[in-house]
């Protein structure tokens, strides 16, 4: 039959199917490109011309969006999707070595699909599970905990081709694991609890700005003020409007307090947002959900039609007339760039997540060039909490400079990794003693793109005044060898590099390169002078903070945690990135010459010590 | 000529390795520029002198293509060891270039296909006097150390000439606007 696959899935019928509920809508592309993947499991060559008719977008737009987002494939990758997620911390709880044993379960390489197309397995970034991994996306599902008993469970289902619906249960459970609540998490708030005590938008903004509110996704900008300026930027063109977006992209490694606020807390954010709207004069919401979250697609749903049944949205909430407000939500696709809030208005759009330049700013030209206020999941709760208990009760807790309460996600080397709440000002060794830490020789708060923080510094306090943090905050103990946490954030930033400005699409690399050498036992003086070139350029010359963060890790460890560097470092002033010798060894199989001219007689390097190299042999 | 005269001359080396010789042509492209060249330095080992091994005391040792043999690693180690400023000059000598573009094959691999000779096998040259092709082609600066880079395919003679005037005169070479491209 025409346009049936070998699933015995009717392609054509889908596709028309998805593109008539979008209304073949241009700017949902995204959500087209996902929802026909889903169904027909991957994005043929075929698929992408009939979607492209069907929008009257240019086939080359479309294949450019399915090409950008790591959870779009343009080929074939089996039935069985298995994405590992790859954090520092999944590592240290042993992820590469259960993907080795998945992998020679099924007989495959990491990369590649197996010959009877049925399964592939590979790595990606953080998932968000930090406090319960290792972790592990099936079919972008979220499987937590993985054991080697869990592998075999897994490779057996795999096998006999078990759908992944009818897996057991209990492989996707997520924990909460909220571990210490504030003035947040512990608030006693019932839905519509904020929207009963609107009083005009004007003085719900002199709440918010009156309480201190600061952006938690980690820059800190003020709510109140970038309410301000969007409610008073005028809407252009035809269609004039406001938007409220929501930042649920939440890719920072390490951090996962957004997905518990989306799983227990989404009428305090879905609140937030119908405030924001009614502030800022906005009928329209969008939050933004990373693509590791789609499984709180459907209970997120099941919240809005509950929301809009209890009449906290749609037309004229709680019966004032005029007051209309409406949220949809828009899975992303596995693109870490696409929290940079400018990424994620083009990736809203249905375009590339590449960020825009700045100004104008969203205020004023955010989503199809209308004011727009963007906020992180974290920031809309506590503004619903806000609209709810009065800016004076806010403002009493945290410090001068940061109001309120901050949600921390830890995960690394404690006894009780999960969500903890503080009011601001908290130092990181109280924080370290309520997690159970033991002999922590580092954290690294806000994430591969913070700082890395050393135990002489663990007095420093949470605060905007001195530790920002978008909330990851992973533990360190004296096992752990920082040169390493470092090398495994710079490999997350190549993959992360959206590639459009070449001082961070090449800098990345070379970064990564460079620390790769040092890995090899192949390091010198003259790459750490290298790496700190690079990270120079990174920094100044970078198009947006992704680039302009992505050298912090290494240039902190290098500063805090240079033996880690040094003792890896060669004594002689320069050293090949390979071995001369054996770059020579096909040649020398080939034409079987063994005489001096065949090999290169150097003087052979010694390591300062042991540790870390290994005799790799990267030609 | 703006840059102030040294005291003496200095020594340039010049040498293509795994390169097409365009950067050596496209030096030439200073034209009569050369005369004021010639007043403030001596090329020391350099096609255009034909010399056969460096001075030990050179100044500048200015290097294009990348590695693609043991030959190429032989001359640049003495490049490295006589030159107190190396540059890597041209595409090629900065990223591999276009010789590189072999390190998506196996060398075993190619060669065989290129020394079939229908109905008579494989007969791949064999000679110590034939230096043995790596593994992989590398850039320069993976197997020693560079002091500058000068990007181009190949960088213009207004290029070149930019940059090792500024070298002569003691300044950070920049080439700027209108001298980078790379198309």
């Amino acid at each position: 039959m025409p346009g049936v696959n070998s699933n015995g899935v009717d392609e054509d019928a889908v596709i028309g199917e998805v593109l008539s509920r979008h209304q073949s809508d241009p700017t949902r592309l995204m959500q087209i490109l996902r929802e026909v993947q889903e169904r027909i499991d991957w994005l043929s060559p075929d698929t992408l011309t009939k979607v492209a008719e069907g929008t009257r977008l240019p086939r080359g737009r479309v294949e450019g969006v399915a090409g950008f987002y790591h959870f779009f494939h343009t080929e074939p990758l089996g039935r069985y999707r298995m994405l590992w997620s790859d954090n520092i911390t999944d590592r240290m709880a042993g992820n590469a070595d259960l993907m080795a044993r998945m992998c020679k379960k099924l007989w495959l390489k990491p990369g590649r699909v197996s010959e009877d197309g049925l399964v592939s397995v590979d790595t990606t970034s953080c998932t968000g599970l930090g406090d319960q991994g290792p972790a592990l996306l099936v079919n972008y599902r979220p499987v937590t905990r993985m054991t080697p008993e869990r592998v075999d469970r897994i490779v057996e289902l795999i096998r006999h081709k078990t759908p992944v619906a009818e897996w057991p249960a209990e492989f996707f459970k997520v924990e909460d694991n909220i571990r210490r609540k504030d003035a947040l998490l512990g608030a006693d708030f019932q839905p519509g609890d904020a929207l009963k005590a609107l009083k005009s938008p004007q003085e719900v903004l002199d709440a918010v700005k009156e309480s201190g509110l600061r952006g938690r996704g980690g820059a800190g900008f003020s709510t109140g003020q970038k309410w301000e300026f969007c409610r008073a930027a005028v809407g252009t063109g035809a269609h004039p409007a406001h938007y409220v977006v929501c930042n649920a992209d939440e890719g920072e490694p390490g951090t996962f307090k957004d997905r518990v606020l989306l799983s227990s807390y989404a009428d305090m954010v879905f609140e937030g947002m119908t405030v924001s709207g009614y502030v800022i004069g906005a009928r329209k919401g969008f939050v933004y959900l990373r693509g590791e979250y789609r499984y709180l697609l459907e209970p997120l749903n099941a919240v809005l039609e509950k929301r809009r049944a209890a009449k906290l949205l749609g037309k004229s909430i709680l019966g004032r007339t005029g007051f209309d407000f409406d949220i949809e939500i828009h899975l992303g696709a596995g693109a870490y760039v696409c929290g940079e809030e400018t990424a994620l208005l083009e990736s809203l759009e249905g375009k590339r997540g590449v960020p825009r330049k700045r100004p104008p700013f969203p205020v004023t030209s955010g989503y199809l060039g209308q004011p727009t206020a963007v906020n992180n999941v974290e920031t809309l709760a506590s503004a619903a909490l806000i609209a709810a208990k009065g800016a004076t009760w806010y403002k009493s807790i945290g410090t001068p400079k940061s109001a309120g309460t901050k949600i921390l996600s830890i995960s690394g080397d404690c006894e009780r990794p999960g969500i903890y709440e503080y009011p601001y000002g908290v130092k990181v060794s109280q924080v370290l003693a309520d997690c159970g830490a033991h002999d922590t020789q580092a954290c690294q708060i806000a994430g591969a793109s913070g700082l890395c923080v050393a135990p002489n510094e663990f007095g420093r306090r949470i605060a905007f005044e001195d530790i920002p943090t978008g909330g990851s905050f992973m533990v360190f103990d004296n096992t752990r060898d920082m040169f390493q946490v470092a090398r495994n954030f710079a490999h997350f930033f190549v993959h992360e590099s959206c590639g459009f400005c070449t001082p961070c699409r090449v800098g990345t690399t070379l970064l990564a390169n460079a620390m790769d050498k040092i890995d090899g036992g192949h390091g010198g003086e003259y790459d750490i002078n290298d790496i700190w070139r690079v990270i120079r350029t990174l920094k100044t010359a970078s198009h947006c903070g992704l680039g302009q963060t992505a050298g912090n890790c290494v240039a902190d460890t290098l500063q805090k945690f240079r033996p880690s560097y040094e003792l890896r470092l060669n004594v002689r002033d320069f050293e090949p990135a390979f071995d001369l010798d054996k770059a020579l060894s096909k040649m020398r199989e080939v034409t079987g010459r063994d005489d001096p001219g065949a090999h290169f007689h150097i003087a052979h390097r010694k390591s300062r010590a042991g540790i870390g190299t290994k005799a790799g042999d990267p030609a | 000529m703006n840059a102030p005269l040294p005291k003496r001359k200095l020594k340039v080396a010049t040498t293509s390795l795994a390169g097409c010789f365009g950067c050596h042509m496209s030096f030439l492209d200073i034209d009569e520029r050369i005369l004021d060249l010639v007043e403030l330095v001596e090329f020391d080992r350099s096609p255009i002198t034909d010399i056969k091994h460096c001075s030990p005391d050179c100044d500048i040792g200015i290097i294009e293509g990348g590695v693609c043999n043991a030959e190429n690693v032989h001359v640049l180690h003495e490049f490295r060891k006589n030159c107190k400023i190396l540059i890597a000059m041209g595409a090629c000598a900065i990223n591999g270039g276009l010789p590189a573009q072999r390190n998506s094959l196996d060398i075993r691999d190619i060669l065989a296909a290129v020394y079939a000779q229908p109905g008579r096998g494989v007969h791949i040259p064999n000679d110590p006097e034939i230096p043995l092709l790596l593994n992989e082609v590398h850039p320069l600066h993976e197997v020693v150390r560079i002091d500058y880079f000068l990007p181009g395919c190949p960088p213009s003679g207004d290029a070149i000439w930019k940059f090792l005037t500024d070298l002569l005169a003691g300044r950070t070479p920049t080439l700027g606007h209108g001298l980078i491209h790379y198309d």
